[in-house]
């Protein structure tokens, strides 16, 4: 691989991750009042002090996290706070810091989001490039017409209908929340279990409405590289049309597949928010719920940050494994 | 159209078409439903409280005592009002910044393309929570149009920027620039006619985008509270766990219309496809 990629692609991930800080820094000061301050005055009032007394308490935390300085002062001190993870403080869970907050949710939002994006854009892909085969029966075609609906559906209403009919219908699956109420996070078996079963339901709605999605940019894909010289050549050489399909057009239809899967993972992530508030699980997308319920504003930036942040390692990992699965994609720029 | 062409146009194209009877159908719902129900019955207050479907109440009323048939009737416009203004502004931005990038090209390409491969990295629904939480307003419908129209170019300005790019060198444009005609006389004349059909799915996709981000905006509580738009019905009916109480007739309803919508639209920009890539589909089908 060219040094000259690697270093351009790690580039282009601090320049997402500092796009996204700037923005998080810039825009609540953009608004007509600062509405942290206007918080921290409202927490404040409820301890009963004064007016001129509570001005002054603001005044003082302002000072004392050098909130009197000029702007490009704040900017630089805010870069290099995100570069330290440090979020501040939350205000609705004083004193917990406000990372200590969403690293404790950021695994069960990586868990359950990472096993599910798998399992959609596996079963995806196969469908789409069995689509786009000729010899594939004709059940996967009535099998489509469904999946390609359910694909136009956001994740978390699916979500809900699944929370109902699953959850509190039958009776099957629990209703949310990442385990049993009452038991303590163990690193047991039983317990593993239980996180498991919790998150099938969710698991479920995330695979259901994304599989059709994958399956027609597969289905795309195969198309294109059907009518590719080399496929029409490996026909020609009376090759059999299984191995034409699986050693020539998959292999090839699946690299940009591979693509679309690290533009994806921003709307995968949107959508997973909001199935976690729907199902109650305790991952990120809650705390955010939550923390927006108590306009908790250092934890519904820190959320933010972290989670572009996590998105852009994702998908600069999927872009330095890309050129090693196609190198013709790292010469080519 | 006489008869025999709407069959053929029915035969040819029978995703657009049944996508657009399913979208009219839900435009329709909003203006002849308000003139048999009282659409003021969807205010807060304006009949008793949790009350089960009756002949009085079709749906019943929710927890703040509004009838939800009248919700519906009120808010399915909103929300199609939403997803429209936010397509047609994230479309024109996107259609602009698209041919910009793509007819020019140089550093000003760079720096566009740029743009918004970043801006699209980042979660869309995070940005608007960030946006939706400083404004610290109340907000109205219009302004949620304007705050999700402001993440909606990004795929526009993409799709149209690739297409523009194809076509700039092709032979009708060559000729029309040697025939002496101007850089905005080209894309007027021969560019944009050319892109309509790319334009129209994208525009049907951004509309889509649109609502899908605007429920979602509402869903986390970030919506117009004052507004009875689906989204705000469905964050409503979490707030009050309406589904644990099995009050279907509070979350249900917005939802099998919410499904309608991107259910019309998906059969839409399906149809509106195979039209702008007619090879891509001849192939299997």
């Amino acid at each position: 691989m060219p040094a000259d990629y690697l270093v351009r692609r790690i580039a282009v991930f601090f320049i997402i991750v500092w796009a996204g800080a700037t923005i998080n820094f810039f825009m609540p000061r953009m608004a007509p009042v600062n509405p942290i301050r206007e918080r921290l005055l409202q927490a404040l009032s409820f301890g009963g002090a004064g007016k001129t007394d509570m001005e002054a308490v603001v005044a003082t935390y302002e000072a004392r996290f050098g909130l009197d300085q000029p702007l490009w002062k704040q900017y630089v001190r805010y870069l290099g706070d995100v570069a330290q993870l440090d979020f501040g403080v939350s205000i609705a869970y004083f004193p917990s810091k406000a990372s200590d907050i969403i690293l404790r949710a950021l695994p069960w939002t990586l868990g359950l989001l990472t096993v599910a994006t798998l399992i959609a854009f596996a079963l995806g892909t196969l469908l789409g490039a069995l689509l786009a085969w000729p010899k594939s029966p004709a059940v996967l075609h009535y099998l489509s017409a469904p999946l390609l609906a359910l694909s136009a559906i956001p994740y978390y209403l699916l979500g809900l209908v699944l929370v109902f009919a699953l959850g509190f219908t039958l009776r099957l699956f629990p209703l949310g929340g990442g385990f049993t109420l009452g038991t303590l996070p163990s690193p047991t078996f039983a317990f593993a279990m239980d996180v498991l079963y919790h998150s099938i339901v969710p698991g479920l709605s995330i695979v259901l409405s994304s599989v059709g999605f994958w399956a027609l940019s597969m289905r795309g894909m195969m198309v294109t590289v059907q009518g590719e010289d080399y496929v029409n050549y490996a026909e020609a050489r009376g090759l059999k049309s299984r191995d034409v399909f699986f050693r020539y057009a998959l292999r090839n239809a699946l690299l940009p597949q591979t693509t679309s899967l690290a533009l994806a993972m921003g709307y995968v992530v949107s959508g997973a928010v909001l199935v976690e508030v729907v199902f109650a699980y305790p991952g990120v997308g809650t705390v955010l719920y939550r923390a927006i319920q108590t306009f908790d504003y250092f934890v519904i930036y820190g959320v933010v940050v972290m989670v572009i942040l996590a998105i852009a390692l994702v998908t600069l990992v999927l872009d330095i494994v890309y050129p090693l699965l196609d190198p013709r994609i790292a010469y080519k720029r | 159209m006489n008869r025999a062409s709407l069959a053929a146009m029915v035969r040819n194209h029978p995703q657009l078409v049944a996508g657009l009877a399913v979208v009219f159908v839900v435009v329709a719902f909003g203006p002849v439903g308000s003139l048999f129900v009282d659409t003021d019955l969807s205010r807060v207050g304006s009949a008793p409280a949790n009350l089960t479907p009756t002949v009085d109440h079709l749906l019943g009323t929710d927890a703040a005592g509004r009838d939800l048939l009248a919700v519906m009737v009120a808010g399915t416009p909103l929300t199609l009002w939403v997803g429209f203004v936010a397509g047609v502004v994230g479309l024109g931005i996107g259609t602009i910044l698209g041919f910009v990038a793509g007819y020019f090209g140089g550093w000003i390409d760079t720096v566009i393309r740029g743009a918004a491969d970043v801006l699209m990295t980042i979660p869309g629904l995070l940005f608007l929570v960030v946006l939706a939480t400083s404004l610290h307003t109340t907000v109205t419908v219009n302004m949620m149009a304007l705050v999700v129209a402001s993440l909606a170019w990004m795929i526009p300005t993409r799709t149209i920027r690739s297409q523009v790019l194809s076509m700039r060198e092709a032979g009708y444009v060559q000729v029309a620039r040697l025939s002496g005609l101007g850089d905005l006389e080209i894309i007027a004349r021969e560019l944009l006619p050319n892109l309509l059909p790319y334009l129209a799915a994208s525009f049907v996709s951004a509309v889509g985008a649109a609502v899908l981000a605007s429920i979602g905006l509402e869903a986390l509580g970030l919506g117009p509270q004052n507004e009875p738009t689906l989204g705000m019905t469905i964050y409503w009916a979490l707030y009050y766990t309406s589904l644990l109480r099995s009050v279907w007739w509070w979350w249900a309803p917005p939802m099998v219309i919410i499904v309608l919508i991107f259910v019309g639209l998906f059969l839409v920009s399906m149809g509106l496809d195979r039209i702008a890539n007619p090879r891509m589909w001849k192939a299997t089908s």
